[in-house]
């Protein structure tokens, strides 16, 4: 298939990701579409690494994953601390952040 | 070593005496403090000497130096350096300035012994000297202007050395107002002056003058005014003649050193050194010439009726230095400044001895009080005969040369002058009247009660100090009088320095007779070689008949002094009786201050309770202050509504502004 | 070529699939499935770019460890109850993603890269191999390589961290953990706020402290006019 299929197929996977992100309120969740959003961006690097011939895409899309499985890491510690505080877990109540 | 860098150290020395005794106060024992500043005004004198002496080695037109120490700023074309010119005229000035200045010091030694202050004063007064001479020394308009503000300021600190008197520190602050009027107008018309000529140095400056200027030109005669407004507040002239009676309110010798002999012929000094500029605006010098002899009328009128005897002397001198106005701003230049340093003699005197007498009183300085002083205080009785022989203008003291020289010329320069010149002789016999209303009236006639003490030896005590002219009580700490009392007949630093006086007022005629010699015309020649009335020499003939009727004038006046006050006691009061709205006018000091109250102060605190009622809150406070913190508080608070603190809202934030920049790219690439 | 396009054609379903279910499926449990469904459908799309190390990694790392963590924390935390999802944003959100959907496929469609119309470089023996990305990372792409590692350290001690039991705080009931202000807010000082400085005009207060629990948490009674706060310290 040519390139550019690959690429609205990372499109898609980025806005689906994108719209959870939006729509959802579980912290866990959230997380999960996150990963979707950084799954669209790797597909995206690894299609132009095979475009232009480069192993730069690929080299890149594994950072990308190291990120994100310390990313990962990082904020399920948060919620599970949430968690243990007895906070709700429901990132519309946890507000107290504002201006 | 060069005439300047003698100059230089004639500034060095009083700036020297004011920090040290100013930082030693705590140390300096009994009058060291006094002699250290006399003994550096001495030093300053001698180098005035050095000056002058190394001035007259050099050729008559080649006498004018400048030394600049260093340049301050060169910026939007004004040139500021720290500049003096050593030139005939200001040699003469710092000659009179540091020479009586000296002298005075000298007297204050003993005369302040007992008060608190005594290094303080002694520092004001070194700063005063200093301020002066940098004053007569400057060699362009920024340093005239410092010191023309430092001789103000120097002025206040001693009007207002008693400071804990209310009506001193009042004084003080009037002094000081008016003088910042002066200020005002001194500023004002450097910048006229500087506008077409593009540069504050004196030397440029005139030069310049003739080619930049046309005569009568409507910025010249705004500048000219405007300076002589300067003049006018620090030479006490009318209409800003006010604060120098009430400047009496500080130590005699303060009077007679500031308010006598130099501050207030500061006017006079400026607008010698100014004459090119002068010239080329008649208008102008006419305006000065015309409020010179309203004043000196106005103030000899005022002086006939006055009870307090400095204040007698203040208003002499407001009348003399009227005399000096006009006949500088007429163009006798050297007959103006001859009167100015016979002026410092003789007024120097009279406030001396003045002081002596009030010391005999034990403060009080009221002619009601005082009587028949001949016998117990002889010397002082002589040096104040001679200060009063001198003022009047009989032959043959200095006071008479120097007077009809100015009278001599005015009638010489013949038109609306001639008119100036017969006002003088007028005042002239108001000034013996009222000159010789004070001898007779403190010390001829049956002794007052402590003269009669102190002719058996025993000088009069105060048992409870009090303020002399409003008889509140005071103490004698710090802020006030101290408890000690002097007078000239048991105090040698007095003595010498009233003596000293006395011989120069007697003598100093003799440096300017016509027809013999022209010792001051000649000295200051160079000053005034660009002048039109160089060579507008009074010819020997009619100088002598002016002289002549100047003293057949002053003996007119002793005469009816004497008829009034002497011979036939009670007619002053029976005059006053019949003369009562004329006498009341008088005294009133021809309602000035009240003029001045009614025009000046009362809008002036009315404006500012309207501004710190009505502007400030509401413009200030409500709508520059409150109205900016309103708006910033607002905006924010707007702005603050999009920190909700939702995760979800901020992510969607993101992702619009994404879709909002890939719509800008895509749009930008089609 | 047919074979090739029907896998992609079948993992391109899969991927997208299984984000439709990450995203809307209610059990968060059955979000993770669903993602980690999507993983290796994803890797199968890797494979066929050629980029065979990466989507072993993908498998290995992400399907493999990363999801098995999620799993984990979601059976810790619990499926938590199903919360509805609230607000403008729950028909808005899904608009702007589509907004941006669009934007993205116009933006390919409409493309001047004329290389992605073709299939690519030509190949050449080894793209991909895990040979040629390990020589690229200990070589020209060194830095990233020992920088992700320094990450990857990081977020494992922050982890760590913010995950652990603060000893002592379980013991305590969750009435007993409190700092009481007794001041308007936004006025004096730290320590005037906390009761150990007097405000102006009153006595120092008198310090009682007892130590209670285990070793670090100890509970400060401080006393005095006015000045009584209860609070707890161990941090």
């Amino acid at each position: 298939m040519a390139i550019g299929w690959y690429l609205v197929v990372s499109a898609l996977i980025f806005c689906i990701g994108a719209g959870g992100v939006l729509a959802r309120r579980n912290p866990l969740v959230i997380l999960l579409c996150l990963e979707l959003m950084l799954n669209g961006a790797n597909l995206a690097l690894v299609a132009f690494a095979r475009m232009w011939g480069g192993e730069a895409g690929q080299v890149f899309a594994l950072i990308v994953m190291v990120v994100a499985a310390c990313e990962v890491t990082v904020g399920l510690g948060l919620i599970v601390a949430m968690y243990r505080r007895r906070l709700p877990v429901d990132v519309d109540e946890l507000s107290e952040l504002h201006g | 070593m060069t005439a300047t860098t003698f100059a230089w150290l004639v500034l060095l020395c009083p700036l020297v005496g004011t920090i040290v005794i100013a930082l030693g106060w705590r140390i300096l024992p009994g009058r060291s403090a006094g002699w250290l500043g006399t003994l550096a005004i001495a030093l300053s004198f001698a180098f005035s000497v050095v000056v002058f002496v190394s001035m007259l080695r050099h050729g008559a037109h080649h006498r004018q130096f400048t030394s600049t120490l260093w340049r301050y700023d060169s910026s939007a074309g004004v040139d500021a350096k720290l500049q003096i010119l050593v030139d005939p005229l200001s040699v003469f000035m710092i000659l009179v300035v540091s020479g009586v200045s000296a002298l005075i010091h000298l007297y204050s030694v003993s005369y302040l012994f007992t008060d608190r202050g005594y290094a303080r004063y002694f520092s004001y007064l070194n700063f005063f000297v200093l301020s002066m001479l940098l004053l007569v020394l400057a060699g362009n308009f920024v340093l005239l202007i410092v010191g023309w503000a430092f001789v103000g300021f120097a002025s206040y600190a001693l009007i207002s050395f008693w400071y804990r008197r209310t009506t001193a520190t009042a004084a003080g602050l009037k002094a000081f107002v008016i003088n910042v009027v002066g200020d005002a107008g001194l500023v004002l018309g450097t910048f006229f002056v500087f506008k077409h000529t593009g540069t504050v140095d004196f030397v440029k400056v005139f030069h310049a003058v003739p080619h930049v200027f046309a005569t009568d030109q409507g910025d010249l005669v705004a500048g000219c005014v405007l300076l002589l407004v300067g003049a006018f507040a620090k030479s006490a002239q009318l209409p800003l003649h006010t604060w120098l009676p009430d400047a009496m309110e500080g130590p005699t010798p303060v009077s007679a050193l500031i308010h006598a002999a130099t501050m207030v012929t500061a006017g006079v000094y400026l607008i010698a050194r100014m004459h090119p500029l002068f010239e080329r605006a008649p208008t102008a010098a006419d305006v000065g010439a015309a409020v010179g002899c309203a004043t000196l009328l106005m103030a000899a009128t005022i002086a006939l009726v006055q009870v307090d005897l400095k204040r007698v002397i203040a208003y002499s001198t407001i009348s003399q230095i009227g005399y000096m106005i006009m006949g500088v701003s007429a163009g006798a230049y050297s007959a103006g400044l001859f009167h100015l340093m016979t002026h410092a003699f003789f007024k120097a005197l009279l406030f001396m001895a003045a002081g002596s007498v009030i010391g005999a009183m034990a403060g009080v300085q009221s002619l009601d009080r005082m009587r028949g002083f001949r016998r117990a205080v002889p010397f002082t009785f002589v040096t104040f005969l001679v200060g009063g022989l001198a003022l009047t203008g009989l032959p043959p003291f200095s006071g008479w040369f120097s007077k009809d020289d100015i009278l001599g010329f005015l009638d010489h320069r013949g038109g609306g002058f001639e008119v100036l010149g017969i006002a003088g002789y007028v005042g002239a016999l108001l000034t013996a009247v009222y000159t010789f209303r004070m001898v007779f009236r403190a010390f001829f006639g049956p002794p007052c009660e402590e003269a009669r003490e102190l002719e058996h030896g025993h000088l009069a005590h105060a048992e409870v100090p009090r303020n002399p002219m409003t008889g509140e009580e005071e103490d004698t700490d710090v802020g006030f009088p101290g408890p000690g009392h002097f007078i000239a007949e048991r105090e040698w630093p007095m003595r010498i320095a009233m003596g000293a006086l006395a011989v120069l007022a007697l003598i100093g005629g003799v440096a300017q007779i016509p027809g013999v010699d022209d010792a001051v015309t000649r000295f200051l020649d160079p000053s005034f070689a660009d002048s039109r009335f160089a060579h507008a020499q009074v010819p020997t003939g009619p100088a002598w008949v002016g002289l002549i009727i100047g003293a057949g004038v002053a003996v007119l006046g002793i005469a009816i002094a004497f008829r009034v006050w002497l011979a036939a006691p009670g007619t002053a009061a029976r005059l006053q009786a019949r003369l009562a709205p004329l006498h009341a006018f008088l005294a009133n000091k021809w309602y000035f201050d009240e003029l001045i109250d009614v025009l000046v102060v009362r809008p002036a605190l009315l404006i500012g309770r309207f501004t710190e009622s009505v502007l400030e809150p509401a413009v200030i406070g409500g709508f520059l202050t409150g109205g900016t913190t309103g708006v910033v508080r607002a905006g924010s608070a707007l702005v603050r509504r999009a920190q909700t603190g939702f995760l979800r809202y901020y992510a969607a934030a993101m992702i619009v502004s994404l879709f909002g920049v890939g719509l800008y790219f895509l749009v930008a690439a089609s | 070529m047919v074979l090739a396009d029907v896998i992609f054609f079948v993992a391109a379903i899969g991927v997208l699939t299984g984000a439709f279910g990450t995203v809307m499926l209610r059990n968060p449990f059955y979000s993770v499935l669903a993602l980690a469904f999507h993983l290796v459908c994803l890797a199968a799309l890797f494979m066929l770019l050629r980029a065979e190390f990466v989507a072993a990694a993908q498998v290995i790392v992400y399907a493999g460890a990363v999801m098995v963590l999620y799993v984990f924390v979601v059976s810790y935390v619990g499926g938590g109850e199903q919360l509805p999802s609230g607000g403008a944003l729950r028909v808005l959100g899904p608009m702007f993603a589509v907004a941006v959907a669009v934007e993205l496929c116009i933006a390919l469609l409409g493309s001047a890269l004329r290389g992605i119309r073709g299939q690519g470089a030509p190949f050449i023996p080894g793209f991909g191999t895990p040979g040629h990305i390990g020589t690229l990372f200990l070589t020209k792409f060194l830095f990233p390589f020992e920088l992700a590692s320094i990450l990857l350290l990081v977020a494992a001690i922050g982890a760590v961290v913010l995950a652990r039991r603060r000893r002592g705080l379980e013991e305590l009931a969750p009435s007993e953990l409190r700092v009481r202000a007794i001041q308007p807010a936004y006025t004096g000082t730290l320590a005037e706020a906390a009761g150990v400085r007097p405000r102006a005009g009153e006595e120092p207060p008198e310090l009682e402290i007892e130590h209670v629990g285990g070793a670090g948490a100890r509970v400060e009674r401080v006393g005095g006019a006015g000045a009584r706060v209860e609070r707890e310290g161990g941090w």
